[in-house]
């Protein structure tokens, strides 16, 4: 099955401070491997929709599918353990742990899935911050980092437990452009050569362009896809 | 949930914020000690008032009760439906005083299994005379060696022995309080008169302290004969019958039966000994307000601190949720951080406890009255660092528990989206 992801009629309400419907019945199907982006205007529903996606918000109607599990109505441990698996995070501001070093930040998902021995785990964190340029950092505390160092060993992290998508919420947005290029190409090349499915939220438009494939929102319907 | 990670996840959220994880420890660190002190110093005083009480009463006492029928014999015949039966105020009739066939009940008693020791006595007021003054008093006929048997007189003898009231048919040994009052020493002779007006000249042989001031102060022991004959009473008068039992807790059971099957009265130690009782049960209520207050204060500290690193730590708390850790895993983490406080502190606490008591039992304390006491009383027993731990670790508990629900219950997208 080539199928990742697939949103069948998703429905969801806001009820602050007035109810109000910011996804109007959407579906769709994302095949791996795809780099996909999701752009609209402020407001459009974009951002609420990944986090739908992402299984941490569960206030919806409708169906959501990831790696063939239908993740509708399961419970919020099991939902947690179905994200440590199979999805990676990539935030706007990289929110990586402070007191950790970088190498432990990008442990500790793979430490709580509990796949590989704690030697494994360190073995591929560090094989996964050398993928990203980052392995001389292995050791420093994530608050010593840079701001582009810190995307990347967000980005280590989310790879960490081989997970079926990758999730980033303007994952370019807080970067200067240099930084913000670098980071666009490593997703890119994720998607490429080792067939990573990547769905990004993206009020950049060239960042977008550069995508395999744009969903585009307005309004909570999708507009282009 | 994988232990040892939500252990070092929990270890370094610690470890980073060093101050304050000291100061929530120092708060259960104190607590703990203070209730070891706390308890260990005032059962000590317990413990010391109980076994000065205790030397000084026997477990059962049995003797004649002077009481009224409220039941009168023209009651018993003219009971009818026709019958006005009127007495105002009636007196007791003067019956014999003292334990009929007394020396027959002890040697019942001396066979009871139960029991370690008895000791008959014949018990008078008299007064002593003092120059122009009459001091009142009482004179204690005993078997002294049975007495000392039951309160260990021997060791209490500030003047004298005790085998001296042997040696003489006129020697008396004298309370320490009454002696002093009468500037009498070993050897010197006083006058007793009795209530009914005989008198004899006696040589004090020795003087006693029990510790306990109202029997130092006008307590006397003589022989038996010797009080037998004051009161002018037969060689089988005695008016007391003092019990020591193997088993200190079947007190309450056996004065109960003594008194069925003797029909005088049979006090033990704890009537005989309510007010002192009630004062120790009194004082343990209040060391124990006291000692769970601060604990509770304790852990007032340490919700506050997990309270505060859980704002502190919400984006940390939505990261871990975002990565894959649930909520269980969440409050796992924070509900470690609270017992490790109080574990910790808790420790630091007991040892702490443990110095403080130490420091207490080595200053001296001469109090009047106390002979076997040099230093403050403190009672080392184990059961109190227990129950210190355990409530520590209770209150951390329960401390911890809050926070660590809420951090579990926050929402990963709320933090990350901002809102």
């Amino acid at each position: 099955m080539n199928r990742a992801l697939h949103i069948e009629n998703l429905v969801k309400y806001f009820y602050e401070p007035e109810p109000f419907q910011v996804l109007k019945g959407l579906s769709f199907t994302i095949n791996k491997g795809e780099f996909v982006s999701i752009v609209g205007k402020s407001g459009c529903g974009k951002s609420t929709l990944l986090y739908v996606l992402s299984t941490m918000d569960t206030d919806y109607e409708g169906q959501l599918e990831i790696n063939g599990e239908v993740l509708t109505g399961k419970t919020k441990d099991e939902l947690s353990y179905f994200r440590n698996e199979h999805i990676g995070f990539v935030f706007q501001f990289h929110y990586l742990l402070p007191e950790f070093s970088s190498l432990e930040n990008v442990m500790l998902p793979a430490l709580k899935l509990g796949k590989y021995s704690k030697e494994e785990v360190e073995h591929r964190a560090y094989e996964k911050l050398k993928l990203l340029g980052v392995e001389e950092q292995a050791k420093k505390l994530s608050s010593k980092l840079s701001g582009g160092q810190q995307q990347r060993v967000a980005i280590a992290r989310a790879l960490i437990n081989d997970p079926t998508v990758i999730m980033g919420d303007e994952p370019t947005g807080n970067l200067d452009s240099k930084n913000a290029q670098n980071v666009f190409d490593i997703l890119k090349d994720l998607a490429r050569t080792y067939n990573q499915t990547i769905i990004t939220v993206t009020h950049d438009l060239e960042f977008a362009a550069n995508c395999d494939r744009i969903i585009e929102m307005s309004d909570g319907h999708i507009v282009r896809h | 949930m994988n232990f040892r990670l939500i252990f070092q996840v929990a270890k370094r959220h610690l470890l980073s914020r060093r101050k304050q994880t000291i100061v929530a420890a120092l708060g259960v660190t104190f607590g703990i000690a203070m209730f070891i002190a706390m308890v260990s110093f005032m059962t000590g005083v317990d413990k010391m008032l109980e076994d000065t009480m205790m030397s000084a009463s026997p477990h059962i006492h049995i003797y004649n009760d002077i009481e009224t029928k409220t039941e009168q014999l023209v009651e018993r015949k003219f009971n009818g439906e026709n019958d006005v039966n009127k007495i105002y105020h009636p007196k007791p009739s003067l019956l014999k005083q003292g334990l009929k066939n007394g020396l027959q009940m002890v040697n019942y008693i001396r066979k009871d299994e139960a029991v370690w020791g008895v000791s008959p006595m014949v018990n008078s007021q008299v007064f002593f005379n003092f120059g122009p003054h009459d001091i009142h008093g009482n004179i204690t006929g005993v078997d002294i060696m049975a007495e000392d048997l039951l309160f260990d007189i021997s060791s209490k003898m500030l003047e004298g022995k005790i085998e001296d009231l042997l040696s003489s048919n006129n020697s008396i040994l004298m309370g320490s309080g009454l002696a002093r009052k009468m500037n009498l020493h070993k050897g010197d002779n006083i006058t007793i008169t009795t209530p009914a007006g005989v008198s004899k000249m006696v040589k004090v042989a020795g003087i006693f302290q029990m510790g306990m001031a109202q029997v130092d102060d006008t307590r006397s022991y003589a022989s038996i004969n010797l009080v037998q004959k004051i009161l002018q009473k037969d060689k089988s008068y005695i008016t007391d019958i003092n019990i020591k039992l193997k088993v200190l807790e079947d007190a309450k059971q056996k004065a109960l039966d003594y008194y069925k099957f003797f029909g005088y009265r049979a006090d033990d130690w704890e009537t005989t000994n309510a007010t002192i009782l009630v004062s120790i049960k009194l004082r343990g209520v209040i060391t124990y307000t006291v000692s769970i207050t601060l604990l509770i204060v304790a852990g007032f500290g340490i919700y506050n601190i997990l309270n505060m690193t859980i704002y502190e730590k919400m984006r940390d708390i939505a990261i871990l949720k975002a990565t894959g850790f649930s909520g269980k895993d969440v409050m796992g983490i924070f509900m470690t951080q609270a017992l490790s406080i109080g574990v910790v502190g808790g420790v630091v606490g007991l040892i702490l406890g443990y110095v403080i008591s130490f420091g207490i039992s080595k200053v001296p304390f001469h109090a009047e009255g106390f002979l076997s006491i040099e230093f403050m009383p403190v009672n080392f027993a184990v059961k109190y660092y227990i129950i210190g731990m355990v409530f520590g670790l209770g209150t951390t508990a329960v401390a911890g528990f809050m926070p660590s629900r809420k951090a579990a219950g926050i929402d990963p997208v709320e933090i990350i989206r901002g809102k």
